[in-house]
């Protein structure tokens, strides 16, 4: 990276470059890779090989570093006991939804917010950004009672996927991301669409989404990983065993199940957020550092 | 964070020539106004219905419930009972203090800690890339997932367990982990700190790659070590965005839920793991007494504005 080279951080590169100084960098780079790879991949590595230990060597002193006796048959026992196609399914259908509605409703109220610019929008705007403050657990109840009972039309959404999908659009986070993408888009352009004859919609969706594709993909990944890690939400509004989320399915299974089926069925519940971050790392981080809490 | 900094709304303030939407807005006159409103409200509808939903009602009704008792679906107005009620819970204070006790020592350790690995990491020159995404894992994984690693097999409190071999290889006395009521608190805080630090980690590294490099070539100059270094370039720089991770980490922690409920089966030997969080869920969920639950949510957003207030004091009176 040569922008780096050019940047001076704490420590300057000539002192890093020469004698004890190059030493010492050699030194503690080596400790932090070992030791961070120890810290953070270690205990996954832990967790995919102690599933396959058999519950004899589970409990044996001192632990074995790899499995003795490798038994395969922990992740099938996860698989079929605790139904986990059925529960993965969920979850993936759960975040899909998740994502549509949020890429939808979102996009197009921050369109408006940004662009169109109603009477009231900047009230509105400023209610969507305060629920910011309120933390969820808070909500938690009321939100409950409100889902169990929509106001005005007393429709139940408990099993429904609309009691995941609806609320997560109330995301003023995203909202604010996309608005803030948004704005930096030239008028000029917006303009000449309108000087066409486009129609609102119609420049949404030829000039805006294009420009925003980087944007919509950050808050698409960030909606699929809020499905997938959320875990009281789900737990209440999806009560009944066919419609449980993959965490909750595997917290009711906890009491009763082998704790090496457990953690089997914990390390596949993990596996697709794991591969989705590794193929989109660079659009998740750069999404969380530019995203809006640079000022 | 504020909106008004983004180039879009301040280029609309600025003598700009007005778009010719505009101008045929004007001579179309009022109906053309009307129209254009009506569709951006149009495009608003779908997401201010989910927030009016699922958001502004619940905050209002959340008060209003705190006030009322629901029985046999007859709803009355009791005034303060559901709060004392809810304070009178053996729980209530056990609750407060092991909120408090977790969010003072995650704050210690998930707060201090992802602050020097932010600094250690922008200071190497290689493996970036991997480093990032090793300290960044663990928040991908199902926090549930996480937490049954931590329970059966890091917190295990016979020598068996992960944390006790390592213990007893360094010539370490063994711990019982989540077993006694002492070492739970900070057993939960490793476990949260593990799974959540690398996002305050990446959001420092940003922070870190905006210190301008000239402020420590002109400190080394004056003769500055590398801790004076750290204290008088590297925090005063960053000063803004700890203030607000700590904020954010502040309002985090104190919602503790899953830790307890997973690692502690809810409440941990002799209620050594019962959260506010916790109580909110057990009273709502399974005392059927939801009111009360509400009750303690408003207590808890009191609490919560308290330290927003103090935090707005303190950054406000900085700059």
């Amino acid at each position: 990276m040569a922008a780096d080279l050019t940047t001076r951080t704490l420590v300057s590169h000539a002192q890093l470059r020469r004698g004890r100084g190059r030493v010492l960098y050699w030194i503690v780079l080596s400790v932090v890779v070992a030791g961070f790879t120890l810290v953070f991949l270690g205990p996954l590595y832990w967790m995919v090989t102690g599933a396959l230990k058999s519950g004899q060597e589970i409990a044996q002193t001192p632990p074995t570093l790899f499995p003795r006796d490798p038994q395969p048959g922990n992740y099938v026992d996860a698989w079929t006991n605790l139904d986990l196609a059925k529960l993965l399914f969920n979850t993936f259908y759960y975040a899909t939804g998740a994502v549509l509605f949020q890429l939808v409703l979102d996009t197009a109220a921050a369109y408006a917010l940004s662009k169109l610019r109603p009477v009231l929008g900047k009230l509105i705007l400023g209610m969507m950004l305060a629920t910011l403050m309120i933390p969820a657990m808070v909500l938690i109840v009321p939100q409950y009672v409100t889902v169990i009972d929509l106001p005005i039309v007393h429709v139940n959404l408990l099993d429904s996927p609309f009691a995941i999908w609806l609320p997560l659009v109330a995301n003023a986070f995203n909202i604010f991301l996309l608005k803030r993408f948004f704005d930096s888009i030239p008028e000029d352009l917006m303009a000449a669409a309108v000087m066409d004859g486009a129609s609102p919609l119609r420049t949404l969706w030829s000039i805006v989404l294009p420009m925003s594709r980087p944007i919509l993909g950050v808050v698409a990944i960030f909606a699929v990983t809020a499905v997938w890690k959320d875990f009281l939400w789900p737990k209440l509004v999806m009560p009944s065993p066919e419609t449980r989320t993959v965490s909750v399915g595997i917290y009711a299974f906890a009491g009763g199940t082998p704790m090496n089926v457990v953690i089997a069925a914990s390390v596949i519940a993990a596996i697709p957020t794991v591969v989705l971050f590794l193929i989109f790392q660079r659009n998740i981080m750069s999404g969380l550092t530019t995203g809006g809490l640079k000022g | 964070m504020a909106l008004t900094t983004a180039p879009g709304a301040t280029r609309r303030t600025g003598p700009v020539a007005p778009t010719p939407s505009r101008t045929a807005g004007r001579r179309a006159g009022l109906g053309r106004k009307v129209r254009d409103n009506l569709t951006g409200h149009t495009f608003l509808i779908g997401a201010v219905a989910c927030f009016a939903v699922f958001s502004w009602y619940p905050m209002v009704r959340g008060v209003v419930m705190s006030f009322q008792r629901t029985r046999r679906g007859e709803t009355t107005w009791v005034g303060w009972d559901n709060y004392s009620r809810i304070i009178a819970d053996p729980s209530f204070w056990t609750a407060w203090k092991n909120t408090f006790v977790f969010t003072g020592l995650a704050l210690v350790l998930g707060y201090l800690v992802p602050f020097f690995v932010a600094i250690l990491l922008n200071e190497l020159r290689h493996a970036k890339g991997y480093l990032r995404v090793l300290v960044y894992l663990p928040v991908m994984l199902p926090p549930a997932s996480a937490l049954f690693l931590f329970k059966f097999y890091a917190y295990d409190p016979s020598e068996a367990g992960l944390f006790n071999a390592i213990l007893t290889a360094l010539g370490l006395p063994t711990s019982e982990w989540m077993q006694s009521p002492t070492m739970t608190m900070p057993a939960m805080v490793i476990a949260s700190t593990w799974m959540n630090m690398g996002g305050a980690v990446l959001i420092y590294l940003a922070a870190l790659q905006n210190i301008p490099g000239e402020l420590y070539e002109a400190a080394e100059i004056d003769g500055a070590g590398l801790w004076r270094r750290i204290l008088h370039v590297t925090v005063p720089q960053t000063r803004l965005i700890l203030a607000l991770l700590a904020m954010l980490q502040i309002v985090a922690t104190m919602q503790l839920f899953i830790e307890p409920l997973i690692l502690a089966n809810g409440a941990g030997t002799q209620d050594s793991a019962t959260s506010v969080a916790y109580l909110i869920y057990q009273h709502g969920f399974f005392q059927n007494d939801l009111n009360g639950a509400a009750a303690l949510g408003v207590i808890m957003l009191v609490v919560l504005a308290g330290f927003s207030a103090v935090y707005l004091r303190l950054t406000a009176r900085q700059d």
